[in-house]
């Protein structure tokens, strides 16, 4: 069974394995559809209209999806490398060992943001930015630029608190815990992670930046905390809503899987802090 | 492969029936109002510049702002930090979808040096880009701006580059 760890307690091993199945997604064109794909999704999800990956309930289930789609191209190449997740309330600083040159490299030079070290510099010659939105190819970062701390963990246990997963109008503008999680709302979350990191994390070409994974892969398992501290609220939308993926509708790109087969994670991996009750450790297989 | 691959075609997730712009009840579901101070991000650079800078060129091609349906913002046409930022109502004769386009994000196009950056408006008013997707800001001029700050020279891709 797949287990996702907690990124800062990685051995030095598993940081190499996957960095290396990184490098190889990147180089055999495997890694740029990822990217192509968030960006093509960020483009047409819109409030007054469909939305599917962003700004709207299925934000959840379309990113853990998303993230299966990535962690099994990621075992094609390395059968025992799994998705790390980044507890950004805990390592908040540009000084945490995330940033290392042994894993993903620190923040950009000042002068332009280009990153210089670790294995996804551009002078490493394995790490070219192709899917761009601008001339630049080369990684970049601005972490905590303009002093805009990452979030803390009584703001996310605020956002936890929430009893109600969505709320109409299902967009941007919506209370409950979806949209405060993702951050258009209140103490912002999801979306303030993304402006902390600057560079690429900061457009849509997120994915560009392989924190995209860690940062994403915390944001699911804060989803999965959510659950387990209100078992009793459903995802919502239940059916019938215009422009919105309802619980028992397929999402696209996949047209193949629905909100409600992606609600219990633990029939695709468990979390390093999964200690509690049935995660049956006789299922195991991936 | 994964087949999230099947999505890259701009065209095939396009939806099909974007409307023309935020309708009013849309846009007033949430008042606007202050963000925990997340407009010192991204964007805090631009604030303090603009102040200098925009007034010098902004005035002569702004000066006849069109409104498009009586709603949204007005067009603007300035040039920010060395850049030509233009932006105006895209009208209300796109009908969305099939064509592939760029116009009718929102109803408004704004362009950088001639070249459209892909902006859209939230339910509660403000703007983000595709450049700076996580922040929003009050306008599409500041979403110009913000793009320009973060750009740093670079020119933009055409938005159909994959």
């Amino acid at each position: 069974m797949t287990v996702r760890k907690n990124q800062a307690a990685l051995t030095p091993a598993e940081k190499r394995r996957f960095v290396s199945a990184l490098h190889e997604l990147k180089r055999s064109g495997r890694y740029d559809t990822f990217v192509t794909t968030h960006n093509a999704f960020i483009m047409s999800d819109r409030d007054d209209a469909e939305r599917v990956g962003h700004r709207s309930p299925s934000f959840l289930p379309w990113h853990r999806r998303f993230l299966l789609d990535f962690e099994r191209a990621l075992q094609s190449v390395d059968a025992d490398v799994t998705l790390p997740y980044w507890d950004w309330t805990a390592d908040r600083t540009p000084r945490s060992s995330l940033w290392a040159p042994d894993f993903l490299g620190g923040t950009g030079r000042s002068r332009d943001g280009r990153v210089m070290d670790g294995p996804f510099a551009r002078s490493g010659d394995r790490w070219t930015i192709t899917v761009r939105v601008d001339g630049r190819d080369f990684l970049r970062r601005n972490l905590g630029a303009g002093g805009l701390p990452l979030p803390t963990r009584a703001e996310v246990d605020s956002v936890l608190a929430m009893d109600t997963y969505d709320m109409p109008p299902w967009n941007s503008g919506s209370d409950g815990f979806r949209n405060h999680l993702e951050g258009w709302r209140g103490v912002n979350l999801h979306n303030r992670v993304h402006v902390w990191v600057g560079g690429q994390m900061a457009t849509g070409v997120s994915p560009n930046d392989p924190v995209f994974w860690l940062h994403h892969a915390f944001i699911d398992k804060l989803w999965a905390d959510w659950q387990a501290r209100h078992p009793d609220s459903p995802y919502l939308p239940g059916g019938g809503t215009r422009d919105v993926v309802d619980l028992d509708e397929t999402m696209r790109p996949w047209n193949d899987v629905t909100p409600a087969d992606l609600l219990d994670h633990t029939r695709y991996y468990t979390y390093d802090t999964d200690t509690d009750t049935d995660t049956g450790t006789d299922t195991a297989s991936s | 492969m994964p087949t999230a691959v099947a999505a890259s075609g701009r065209g095939c997730i396009r939806p099909l029936h974007s409307s023309l712009g935020v309708p009013q009840h849309v846009r007033n579901h949430t008042p606007p109002r202050p963000r925990h101070g997340r407009r010192r991000s991204g964007t805090a650079a631009a604030a303090p510049a603009l102040a200098a800078a925009a007034p010098a060129f902004a005035a002569a091609p702004a000066a006849a702002p069109s409104r498009s349906a009586g709603h949204g913002p007005a067009a603007f046409d300035e040039v920010y930090r060395g850049r030509r930022i233009q932006g105006h109502p895209s009208g209300g004769g796109h009908h969305g979808g099939h064509h592939g386009g760029h116009t009718g994000h929102g109803g408004y196009t704004v362009l950088i040096d001639g070249e459209e950056l892909h902006v859209m408006q939230n339910a509660d008013g403000t703007w983000i880009s595709v450049i700076t997707h996580y922040d929003p800001v009050p306008s599409p001029r500041a979403a110009a701006r913000a793009a320009v700050v973060e750009l740093q020279g670079s020119p933009l891709v055409p938005l159909a580059t994959a």
